[in-house]
């Protein structure tokens, strides 16, 4: 393996874990919304229990995604610098918005309901935006002349492509987020919570893989390069669906170590997470070697050798700093029975 | 607004509101930590529940503070896409590093506040002290980037293309660890006084001698003391800082200074204002001779005009003003604290005179002033450059337009991200006195750290 293509497989790495820690960060945020008058079912309880120690972390992961982008593919920063002003801006503004109150709801408790809306609301349209990028970079979308480049946002915004992928994003983030947290209040030992989380998730699945299909369907018109590199890998396409459906089946399954409940959270979490991994890494294959297409590829972009050889070593003294420190976290938030349960005994 | 001035405007409205919660954020966990120390070591609970109120107003402001910080580090990238192709090659390292330092920090602040009860006392200081080290790292590698476009070295420019990248000699540039000394030494100043003025004003609202005055005099001796010592060391680390100056960018400090004739044996200027078209400082008090001293600790040391650089070299010259305010504040601090707790000790008073008072609560906002002034001083009177001498702000402006609209919007959610985070400290500590905490403290069972979260 080459060096620019081990640079593109960790920035791709990191964007894997943003996708699914930021679906998680904005879906729970969007439902502890949706779910703030029922109060008994404790839906809403779950997702907080949950957001409050994770949202810095899942925050630090989107600068790591930008400074792995400048750091390891300098010119193609320069390229997405410049046609995302506008796109990039919307997201700033509404991450801004969506992190300050979400820490306020839970600051200032007399006026929860509406600090909750505005930060569920804003939180669920940035997926939507951030997966925008993604048509951008098929580059249709990017005029290139004399040098200078361009985002063509009337055209982006009236190409089926970019609401299919907004949409995919949407629902994705809806139906990660509720089979996460179903499978969060189950490991927590809360019936009512998972029923409604689990409910949400059958319902939302669907509609997910609809959009995916139709992200698919577009994508033919739209950026046939690369329809064509993602269908001929026919066999990670089907086992995406084939896990999809497992995650699936395993919902309905009565579950061997809670006798009496429906469905094996966990294990369809496992499946759909594989799923998405196996679907990001057919999609992410065929988009190479283009960061933007087709001017700006991994090798035209990629920074000098000296560079990478220290950032890359960064990377692993990084990873052996810091790997004591997310499974500390890990045990503390995601494992522990007292963490999880703690507030149901005190009530 | 033209294409330029609008971009650096909007980058500079984003540093100066990101600036207050960044410095707070780094000064903050500092006093966290020696009130957690104190209490160790004197079991008064009072310094746990100042732990506990600051904890609170720390992660208020991290909720200000993260986000401000995550659209500068990509406002960066959009506004200035010329300027990071550059960073990106040579001086990613510091980035990369400050990640972890991010991860770092909000992975033990988290481990701070929400396992609070679950841990033991040695692994909350622990995890406090990972906080302050994460807060503080982060500072210093940002700075490091600041201190790269000035000092820049570790690369070549060869027919447009950057060569010979060596990025840790890039890293380690002269004045790495002298700017971000200043900026470490000055934040912590800066936290102890912002926690100076609120005792000081809280101590006006309770009567004297009662329960909850004494526990803000404790909190205001702690911060002053605090305060003493590090405004003095930034003042030291400033000497230094200037120096650097003089060695590597020796327009910055004609300017700064106002000083137009190169000369031996120059004045300092204090106060006044610099008048390009006489070419002279006006209504200034000179100190003569002080200015080589400062430059280089001699006298006779010849400290370079403004006149012996071509015109478009220089720095716009209110950077004077900046400057002057900038040491201004700081040497009143070091003056104050230090004057108030002699003062204080030599009259063996109960508690500090009303007039002191009043100051102590100006003291935070100063403080706050100041890193604001110096901030734009360092980075004004580096213009016309992003890195200095090699790339200048014209060429690493976006070449995307319609900025003015984006401009607004974020001077719009700037002030309703100000005006929200006021209205909910407010608010949280109306809710919660410190008597309450006070009660609450007294009764062991009841966590004191999850009581409200």
């Amino acid at each position: 393996m080459n060096d620019s293509l081990l640079a593109i497989s960790v920035l791709w790495g990191f964007i894997f874990i943003y996708a699914i820690m930021g679906t998680m960060d904005f879906g729970a945020g969007f439902w502890s919304m949706i779910y703030i008058n029922k109060e008994k079912t404790r839906a809403t309880n779950i997702a907080n229990r949950y957001l409050s120690p994770t949202w810095e972390v899942t925050n630090t992961f989107i600068v790591a995604i930008v400074v792995a982008v400048y750091s390891m593919f300098p010119k193609a920063a320069y390229t997405l610098g410049t046609v995302l002003l506008i796109p990039g801006s919307a997201i700033l503004l509404l991450l801004a918005i969506r992190s300050a109150f979400l820490v306020f709801s839970n600051i200032a408790v007399d006026y929860r309901k509406p600090l909750t809306y505005i930060s569920g609301i804003s939180g669920l349209l940035i997926p939507g935006i951030l997966l925008s990028v993604l048509p951008i970079t098929h580059g249709g979308f990017v005029h290139f002349s004399d040098g200078k480049q361009t985002l063509d946002l009337v055209g982006l915004f009236s190409s089926g492509n970019e609401y299919a992928f907004f949409g995919f994003a949407l629902f994705s983030t809806l139906f990660l987020s509720s089979l996460l947290l179903a499978d969060y209040s189950n490991v927590s030992k809360e019936k009512e919570a998972y029923s409604i989380y689990r409910r949400d998730a059958i319902i939302l699945g669907p509609i997910a893989l609809l959009m995916a299909i139709l992200v698919m369907v577009t994508l033919k018109q739209d950026a046939f390069w690369i329809y064509e590199k993602m269908i001929e890998d026919t066999f990670y396409l089907f086992l995406s669906l084939f896990l999809f459906l497992l995650g699936g089946i395993a919902l309905f399954l009565p579950s061997r170590k809670h006798p009496g409940t429906k469905g094996m959270p966990r294990f369809a979490v496992v499946c759909i997470t594989i799923q998405y991994f196996v679907a990001s890494y057919v999609y992410g294959k065929a988009h190479l070697p283009y960061i933007v297409y087709p001017d700006v590829t991994i090798y035209s972009s990629f920074t000098s050798p000296s560079s990478f050889h220290a950032i890359f070593s960064s990377y692993i003294a990084g990873f052996i700093i810091l790997f004591p420190g997310f499974y500390l976290f890990w045990n503390l938030f995601m494992h522990d029975k007292k963490y999880l349960q703690e507030r149901k005994a005190k009530k | 607004m033209d294409h330029l001035v609008t971009a650096r405007t909007m980058f500079g409205m984003t540093m100066g509101f990101h600036i207050i919660f960044a410095t707070i954020g780094v000064g903050l966990p500092l006093m966290m930590l020696f009130s957690e120390l104190l209490y160790q070591k004197t079991k008064d609970l009072d310094y746990v529940i100042m732990a506990k109120r600051w904890t609170k107003t720390f992660g208020i402001l991290l909720g200000v503070g993260i986000p401000t910080g995550t659209i500068a580090g990509l406002q960066l990238s959009l506004l200035w896409p010329g300027f990071m192709k550059v960073i990106g090659e040579v001086m990613a390292l510091p980035f990369q590093i400050e990640i972890y330092a991010f991860f770092i920090e909000a992975l033990f602040m988290s481990i701070y506040v929400y396992a609070a009860e679950r841990i033991r006392p040695w692994a909350r200081i622990l995890s406090l002290i990972l906080v302050a080290i994460g807060a503080l790292a982060s500072a210093i590698l940002i700075t490091n980037v600041h201190a790269f476009e000035g000092t820049p070295q570790g690369f070549r420019i060869e027919d447009g293309k950057i060569v010979d990248v060596h990025p840790w000699k890039a890293f380690f540039n002269p004045t790495f660890f002298v700017s971000a000394g200043h900026v470490a030494l000055s934040a912590y100043t800066t936290g102890a006084f912002v926690v100076a003025s609120v005792s000081a004003f809280k101590m006006f609202k309770n009567s004297v001698g009662s329960r909850v005055y004494q526990f803000h005099q404790k909190a205001l001796t702690l911060s002053l003391v605090v305060g003493a010592i590090f405004s003095l060391l930034t003042a030291l680390n400033g000497h230094t800082s200037a120096q650097k100056l003089y060695e590597y960018q020796p327009e910055k400090l004609a300017a700064a200074e106002g000083l137009f004739e190169t000369q031996s044996r120059a004045p300092l200027a204090i106060g006044g204002f610099t008048d390009k078209e006489s070419k002279e400082i006006i209504g200034a008090i000179e100190i003569p001779w002080a200015l080589s001293f400062l430059a280089d600790n001699n006298f006779d040391t010849v400290v370079t005009g403004l006149n012996d650089f071509p015109e478009e070299y220089w720095p716009p010259l209110y950077i004077h003003t900046l400057f002057n305010g900038m040491v201004g504040i700081g040497s009143f601090l070091i003056v104050l604290s230090f004057g108030a707790l002699i003062w204080k000790k030599l009259r063996k008073l109960d508690t500090f005179p009303k007039f002191l008072k009043w100051i102590f609560i100006i003291s935070g906002p100063l403080a706050i002033a100041s890193i604001e002034m110096g901030w734009i001083f360092a980075c004004t009177g580096r213009q016309p450059w992003t890195i200095y001498r090699i790339l200048s702000t014209e060429d690493s402006v976006t070449t995307s337009e319609n900025l003015t609209v984006l401009f607004y919007l974020f001077l719009l959610i700037y002030i309703i991200l100000g005006i929200s985070v006021s209205l909910v400290l407010i608010y949280y500590f109306k809710k919660n006195p410190v008597q309450q905490d006070i009660d609450a403290a007294k009764e062991k069972d009841i966590p004191l750290f999850g009581s409200n979260s």
